[in-house]
C-alpha cells in the first residue's frame, strides 16, 4: 500500500529552482530516505509535505487526500508529523509540556472549559500526561520528565524532537536530519530509535547525511541533486547505482557502516 | 485649490524631514544594535532645549549654542549606550524597549528640573520675512528645516557607504562576533551608531525649535513618530526611514488640512496600519520568511 | 492543584491587608488602583508573557471598556451590569477584527501597530466629543450596586476589585496549564513546530487576544465606576506602556509576577511623591536599573537570589556537619 505519493512536484524562490519536477511513492510502514547534497532542495520538500511552502506545480497525495492547499496544522490532522533540521523546541516550557503539546490532536478542550477547570478538564489532563510518558519511554527519555527543556544538551533535544512528534500518533513521519551533530553512541541509539518506530507502525521519510546510517535503517532510498531525482532504489542498488556515485559520491565510495 | 495644496506640501515636507531625522536615528540604533530606542525623541528635545537655554539664559551666540547643544545631546546619546544599553546585553527585545522608556523617562525628568514645564522656542535662524511662492508661504526656516534635513541625510549616506568607519558600524550590525574577529572594536562602533543617532535627533530639534514651540515633553510625540517613519519604511533600511518620515509628514499635512486638524494623527496611524496589513515589513522593507 | 499555591498566598493577602491596616490609605485607596492594575497586567500577560505577542495598545481595550459604561450609564440610563457586557461585547468584536490582520506581525511591526491602534482609540476619544466629552472627560457615572448591596466606600471597592482580580489569575493560571495554555505557550516557542502539532496558531493568536482584551474591557467597567468619572488620559499610549512594564517588571511568562509589577509599579510613584520635583527622574532611573540588573523580571530575580542564599546556607552547614565528623 502507498501511504504518500507525490508528483509532478516543483518549488523555486526567485530565481532558484529547489525542487523540479520530483515523482516518488512512499510504501506504508517502511523507513524511506531522501538523500542529496547540501542545497540539492530535500528541507524544500519537507516543508512542501507539511504545509508550511505551497509547491508551484505538483500533487501530493496522502492516504489518497491532497495536501496541497492545507495549512501546517491542517496537514497535522490527517497524520502526519515532523521534526525539524534546526531544533525548533518549545524553550519556554518544560520537557513534558513540550511533549503534551504533541497530544494537542488527540485531546480536544477548549479555552473556555479550561478556564473555568470544568470536570472533564481533569481526565483529559491525566490522559494527556499517561500518552507524554509514553512517548517519553519510547525515545528513552524519561529521565528527564521534570527538566526544563531549556536545560537539556543537544543530542537529547534531537530525540525529545521526535518523542514530541510521535506524542501525535503521526501515521507518517517526517524526520529531517535526526543525526546531525550527534556523537558515535548518540547516532547508534537514533538509529535503534528509527527502527524501532518504524517497528511501531509509523511509516519513516528520513533525510539524513549520515550514510551508514541511511544504508542501514532504509527500505527504499531516493536521491536527488539540484531538486530532481537522480536515482531510487533500494540501498544496495543505490550503492551501485554508477550516477550516485558519479555525480553525488564524488567517485570512490565507502560505507562505514 | 491648489496653492492650498502646496501649501501644506510644504509644511508636510518641513514636518516630514523632522521626522525623517528621528526616523533614520531609529534606524541607526536599530541597525546597529537590535534595540528600538524608546529615548530617541529625547535627543530631540535635548538639543532644543539645551541650545534655547544656552543662546537665551546665557548669552551665547546661536552658533555656538547650537554647536555645544549638540555635543551635549552626544554626549547623552553615548552615555545611554554606555551605561543602560550596553550592561543589558543578551536581555529581551521588550526588556530594552523598557530600558529605553526608562531613560527616557530619566531624562525627561532631568529636563522637568532644569527648565520646568514652560514652553520655550528658539530664535529663527535668519529673520522671519515669509518667502511666498504663488500663494504659499513659507519661512526662512523651513527651507533651514529641508536644507539642513537633506544635508544630514546625504552626509549619513556617504559616511555609511564611503568610509571605514561606516562601514565598520555596519559590520557589526551584520554580524558582531564576525566583526569582532576582524578586528573591528565593537563597543566603539557602538558608540559611534548612538552618538550619530543623538547628532540626528538634536539636529532635527534644533531646527525646528524656531517654528514649533519646545518644552520637556516634546520627545514624546516626536519619537512616536519617529517610530512609525521607520517602521513605514521597512526598519533596517536607513534611507527607507527616510522615506517613511517625509511620507508621513505629507500625510499628516494633507490631512490636517483637507480633514480635520484633530484627526491627523489618527490618520496617519490609520494608514500606517492599512500599509503594515498589507506588506508587513513596511514599504522598502525586505520580507522576512522564517526558514525551518 | 501545585499551579494555584500561589493563588493561596495572594488570597491569603488579600484578605488579611484590610484587617491588618484597617482605614489605610494607601490599602483602601491605592490598593484598588493596584488591583485593577493588576488584572490588566495578568490579561496582558496571558498575550505578551506567555503567547508571545507583545502589545503596546492594551490601553485601548480598556478605554473602550471604560467608556462603554461612562455613556451607556450616563447618557443613556443603561444598568451598570448591562452596560458591561455591552462594553464586553463591543471590545470583543473591535479586538475579534483587528487581531488577524495585527497578529500577522511580528516583532516590531506588532509593537508598532499595536502601539497604533491604542493611539487611534485614545484620538477618538478626545475628539468625539458629543459622546465621549473630549478631554475633559465624563462623569456622574453610577456606581455598581450587587443584589442591593451599593459599592459606595472604598472597602467596600477594594472587595470587589480583589474579588476580581482573584477570580482572573485562577481563570489564568488554569489556561495556561491546560491544553490551550500549552497552544499558547508553544507558539511563543516556535510558530513552525506549534502549527506542526496541530495547533491552528492563528485562531489561538486571535483566542487570546480577544480574551486579553475582554478582561481589559470589565477591568475598565469596573474603573469608571469606582472612579465615577473618565477622561482619555487614563487610556493614553503612557499607560500601555506602563502595563508592557508592569508585565516585564515583575516576569514575563508569570501570572504573580504580572501582579507583582502592577503592585509595584502603581505605588512607588506614590512613595516617590515625596521627593517632589525629583519624582519623575527618580522614576526613570529605577526602572532603567531594574531591568538592567534583573532583565528576568523581579519574581525571577528573587527567587534566584532566595535559592542562592539557601544554597549557600546549606553549603555552609554542610560544612560544618563535615568538621564535625573530622
Ligand atoms: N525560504 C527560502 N527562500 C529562498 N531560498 C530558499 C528558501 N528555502 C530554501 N531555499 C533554497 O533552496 C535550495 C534548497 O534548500 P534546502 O534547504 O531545501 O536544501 P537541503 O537539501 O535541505 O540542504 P541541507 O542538506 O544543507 O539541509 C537552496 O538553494 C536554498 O538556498
Ligand atoms: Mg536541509
Amino acid at each position: 500500500m502507498t501511504l504518500l505519493e507525490v508528483e509532478g512536484l516543483s518549488k523555486s524562490f526567485g530565481g532558484v529552482t529547489a525542487i523540479a519536477d520530483l515523482c516518488f511513492k512512499v510504501p506504508e510502514q517502511q523507513v524511506y530516505s531522501v538523500i542529496g547534497p547540501n542545497g540539492a532542495g530535500k528541507t524544500t520538500l519537507f516543508n512542501m509535505l507539511s504545509g508550511i511552502y505551497t509547491p508551484n506545480e505538483g500533487s501530493i497525495k496522502f492516504q489518497n487526500r491532497e495536501l496541497i492547499g492545507r495549512l501546517p496544522h491542517q496537514v497535522a490532522s490527517l497524520g502526519v508529523s515532523r521534526t525539524f533540521q534546526n531544533l525548533q523546541m518549545f524553550f519556554n516550557m518544560s520537557v513534558l509540556d513540550n511533549v503534551k503539546v504533541g497530544c494537542h490532536l488527540r485531546t480536544r478542550s477548549r479555552i473556555w472549559s479550561a478556564a473555568l477547570r470544568l470536570p472533564g478538564i481533569f481526565r483529559e489532563e491525566r490522559q494527556a500526561e499517561a500518552w507524554s510518558r509514553e512517548a517519553l519511554e519510547f525515545c528513552r527519555l524519561e529521565e528527564f520528565i521534570g527538566q526544563e527543556a531549556s536545560a537539556l544538551p543537544y543530542g537529547v533535544l534531537k530525540r525529545l524532537e521526535i518523542a514530541r512528534a510521535l506524542a501525535a500518533k503521526p501515521s507518517l513521519l517526517l524526520m529531517d536530519e535526526p543525526a546531525a551533530g550527534l556523537n558515535d553512541t548518540e547516532t547508534v541509539e537514533m538509529r535503534q530509535l528509527i527502527r524501532r518506530i518504524c517497528a511501531s507502525g509509523v511509516t519513516v521519510l528520513l533525510v539524513e547525511h549520515n550514510m551508514g546510517l541511511v544504508m542501514d535503517v532504509s527500505d527504499r532510498i531516493l536521491v536527488i541533486d539540484y531538486g530532481s531525482r537522480l536515482a531510487e532504489g533500494t540501498p544496495t542498488e543505490i550503492q551501485r547505482n554508477p550516477k550516485v556515485i558519479q555525480a553525488y559520491l564524488g567517485g570512490e565510495v565507502q560505507y562505514a557502516v | 485649490m491648489f496653492d492650498q495644496i502646496l501649501q501644506f506640501l510644504l509644511t508636510g515636507v518641513t514636518v516630514g524631514a523632522t521626522y525623517a531625522l528621528v526616523a533614520l536615528g531609529f534606524a541607526i540604533i536599530y541597525n546597529a544594535s537590535d534595540v528600538v530606542n524608546f529615548a530617541q525623541g529625547e535627543f530631540v528635545m535635548i538639543g532644543a532645549m539645551s541650545a534655547i537655554a544656552l543662546s537665551a539664559s546665557n548669552g551665547l551666540p546661536l552658533w555656538l549654542a547650537i554647536i555645544i547643544s549638540i555635543l551635549i545631546t552626544v554626549g547623552v546619546g553615548m552615555a545611554l549606550q554606555r551605561f543602560a544599553i550596553a550592561p543589558a546585553r543578551g536581555a529581551s527585545v521588550v526588556t530594552t524597549i523598557i530600558i529605553t522608556i526608562g531613560a527616557s523617562i530619566f531624562l525627561r525628568g532631568i529636563a522637568l528640573l532644569l527648565w520646568g514645564k514652560d514652553i520655550f522656542a528658539l530664535p529663527h535662524f535668519s529673520g522671519e520675512t515669509p518667502i511666498h511662492i504663488g500663494e504659499a508661504t513659507l519661512l526662512p526656516q523651513n527651507i533651514w528645516v529641508m536644507g539642513g534635513g537633506a544635508l544630514m541625510v546625504i552626509g549619513v549616506h556617504y559616511f555609511f557607504n564611503h568610509t571605514t568607519q561606516g562601514k565598520a558600524v555596519l559590520a557589526c550590525s551584520c554580524n558582531r562576533t564576525a566583526a569582532h574577529l576582524v578586528g573591528i572594536n565593537v563597543s566603539r562602533m557602538m558608540l559611534i551608531a548612538y552618538g550619530l543617532s543623538a547628532m540626528l535627533g538634536a539636529s532635527a530639534g534644533i531646527l525646528v525649535a524656531p517654528i514649533t514651540f519646545t518644552s520637556y515633553e516634546t520627545g514624546v510625540m516626536l519619537g512616536l513618530k519617529g517610530f512609525s517613519a521607520a517602521i513605514l519604511g521597512g526598519m533596517g533600511n536607513p534611507m527607507g526611514a527616510v522615506a517613511g518620515g517625509l511620507l508621513l509628514g505629507l500625510i499628516e499635512s494633507l490631512a490636517a488640512g483637507l480633514i480635520s486638524s484633530g484627526y491627523k494623527d489618527a490618520i496617519g496611524f490609520v494608514i500606517l496600519l492599512l500599509v503594515l496589513f498589507f506588506r508587513p515589513s513596511g514599504l522598502f522593507g525586505k520580507a522576512s520568511a522564517d526558514r525551518v | 492543584m501545585r499551579y494555584l499555591r500561589g493563588f493561596f498566598i495572594l488570597t491569603a493577602i488579600v484578605v488579611a491587608m484590610p484587617f491588618l491596616f484597617p482605614d489605610n490609605y494607601y490599602v483602601t485607596v491605592v490598593a484598588v488602583a493596584a488591583g485593577l492594575n493588576a488584572i490588566l497586567a495578568v490579561s496582558l500577560n496571558l498575550l505578551m508573557g506567555y503567547a508571545g505577542q507583545i502589545s503596546l495598545g492594551h490601553a485601548a481595550f480598556f478605554g473602550i471598556g471604560a467608556y462603554s459604561s461612562a455613556i451607556l450609564t450616563t447618557r443613556f440610563g443603561w444598568n451598570p451590569w448591562l452596560a458591561i457586557v455591552a462594553g464586553m461585547a463591543l471590545t470583543c468584536s473591535v479586538a475579534f477584527l483587528v487581531a488577524r490582520p495585527i497578529l500577522r506581525l511580528k516583532g516590531h511591526y506588532l509593537a508598532m501597530a499595536t502601539l497604533g491602534l491604542g493611539i487611534i482609540v485614545n484620538i477618538l476619544l478626545v475628539q468625539g466629543e458629543r459622546w465621549t466629552g473630549g478631554p475633559d472627560g465624563l462623569g456622574d457615572i453610577p456606581t455598581l450596586s450587587i443584589f442591593g448591596w451599593i459599592v459606595d466606600s472604598d472597602l467596600r471597592w477594594y472587595i470587589v476589585i480583589g474579588s476580581v482580580l482573584l477570580l482572573v489569575v485562577v481563570l489564568a493560571q488554569n489556561i495556561i496549564n491546560s491544553r490551550s495554555g500549552r497552544a499558547l505557550r508553544a507558539l511563543h516557542g516556535s510558530e513552525v513546530a506549534a502549527e506542526m502539532m496541530g495547533i491552528n496558531t492563528t485562531a489561538t493568536k486571535t483566542a487570546v487576544f480577544v480574551l486579553a482584551a475582554l478582561i481589559a474591557s470589565l477591568a475598565g467597567s469596573l474603573f469608571s465606576h469606582q472612579q465615577t468619572f473618565v477622561s482619555p488620559e487614563s487610556f493614553s499610549f503612557f499607560f500601555s506602556i506602563e502595563l508592557v512594564t508592569m508585565v516585564v517588571l515583575g516576569g514575563m511568562a508569570s501570572t504573580y509576577g504580572a501582579v507583582l509589577g502592577a503592585v509595584i509599579l502603581t505605588f512607588l510613584p506614590e512613595l516617590l511623591v515625596v521627593f517632589e520635583e525629583f519624582e519623575v527622574m527618580i522614576f526613570g532611573a529605577i526602572l532603567m536599573l531594574m531591568m538592567i540588573f534583573l532583565p528576568q523580571g523581579l519574581l525571577v530575580g528573587f527567587n534566584e537570589q532566595i535559592r542562592k542564599w539557601l544554597l549557600q546556607r546549606a553549603r555552609a552547614s554542610g560544612g560544618e556537619q563535615r568538621r564535625d565528623i573530622a
